[in-house]
């Protein structure tokens, strides 16, 4: 039996669909089956992230209707075989879908795949709650922004209030420089406001930019910091003990020289 | 440092707190009531209390968020009074 992950942040335009495209990815390159499902019906963005747009045929809610089965519309990649996109309706908006039909869709998913991941729209409304009717836990993304993290304490009480477990949070783009220079808020503040627990960083990356252009996942690409960070997080995902890359650690020439001398 | 006091991430951190005190107060309904009921019940073994005409909030002050209770006080018990009753 699957289980269901799905990614949220409340904030929008945080990363989450960028999240959920790479995390998929690196949990389907390690050999489990994944299905990706976009439940961000109306703003359809998953499929052109994976450089999968021209191959939809149905979307999420011909299958919800009924139009067509779920394995018809299940789009797999030809990059990794464990890999599937349920991709959303670009036409209808987020009533078309109700929480009740999401957490059946989700249970029909479980039997074929071992990780079915979540593209959650931003906002607290509809499409919110359809993209956490079925989930058995969830992951936040925050920036290291005041907003972004305000909230992802939103989400994580109606997270709470919805009775699923405790969420795990993922910081993107954080940009180690403006940490070190005291322009950032650091991954220990963000925990430490937010008292929750650590699942993975991503840095700030411009190949996170190249590869969404390519649409192929940076996950997909050895020597990408982000996609380096985002195969991390499907590690712990999956249980592993994987040590946190320290990005705030002090790595500029000066910096360097100063630990040399036994300074900093 | 001198980067550390009104750096732009001390700035952020502060303004954060003291956004998510209200916020997470705001949107927990029984939080405000719960936290008035044990206050009220603590006060009143030390003070007879009106219960009308208390007033209790959380107020933003220039850099942090404080507990405002305005509680009308009726008489001052004695210490007899205060032990063990209730
Ligand atoms: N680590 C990163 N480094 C650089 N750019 C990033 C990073 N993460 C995300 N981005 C960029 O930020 C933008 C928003 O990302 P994305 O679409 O994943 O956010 P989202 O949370 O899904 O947005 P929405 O709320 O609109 O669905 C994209 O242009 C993406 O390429
Ligand atoms: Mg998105």
């Amino acid at each position: 039996m699957g289980e269901v992950i799905v990614i949220t942040s409340g904030k929008g335009g945080v990363g989450k669909t960028t999240t959920t495209a790479n995390l998929g990815t690196a949990l389907a390159q390690s050999g489990s089956r994944v299905c990706l499902v976009d439940a961000d019906i109306g703003l359809r963005n998953l499929d052109v992230v994976l450089g999968l747009e021209n191959r939809i045929v149905y979307d999420l809610v011909d299958v919800v209707d009924g139009f067509c089965r779920l394995r018809q519309a299940l789009i797999r990649d030809k990059r990794i075989d464990t890999l599937s996109l349920l991709p959303a309706a670009q036409t209808k908006d987020k009533t078309a879908v109700t929480p009740e039909q999401m957490k059946a869709l989700t249970d029909e998913l479980r039997q074929e795949f071992d990780y079915i991941v979540i593209d959650s729209p931003a906002g607290i409304e509809q499409g919110f709650k359809n993209a956490i009717a079925g989930a058995d836990r969830a992951l936040i993304v925050a920036t290291p922004e005041v907003a972004s993290v305000r909230d992802a304490d939103r989400i994580i009480g109606l997270l709470e209030a919805a009775e699923i477990p405790p969420a795990r949070l993922i910081v993107n783009r954080l940009r180690p420089q403006m940490v070190r220079r005291g322009d950032m808020m650091s991954v220990d503040d963000i925990v430490d406001i937010l008292a929750i627990d650590l699942i993975g960083v991503v840095p700030e990356d411009e190949q996170i930019v190249v590869t969404t252009n390519r649409g192929e996942p940076a996950a997909l690409i050895q020597g990408s910091r982000a996609g380096e960070a985002y195969r991390s997080i499907a590690r712990r995902l999956k249980g592993e003990d994987v040590p946190f890359m320290d990005l705030e650690e002090t790595s500029g020439f000066l910096d360097r020289l100063r630990r040399i001398f036994g300074q900093a | 440092m001198w980067t550390r006091n009104g750096s732009s991430k001390q700035i952020a951190k502060d303004r954060l707190r003291n956004v998510l005190v209200h916020d997470r107060a705001d949107t927990s309904p029984e939080f405000m009531s719960h936290l008035r009921d044990d206050l009220m019940r603590v006060v009143s073994e030390y003070l007879e209390v009106g219960q009308n005409g208390v007033d209790m909030k959380l107020q933003s002050l220039d850099d942090h968020v404080a507990l405002v209770a305005s509680i009308p006080v009726k008489q001052l018990k004695r210490a007899r009074q205060r032990s063990g009753n209730n």
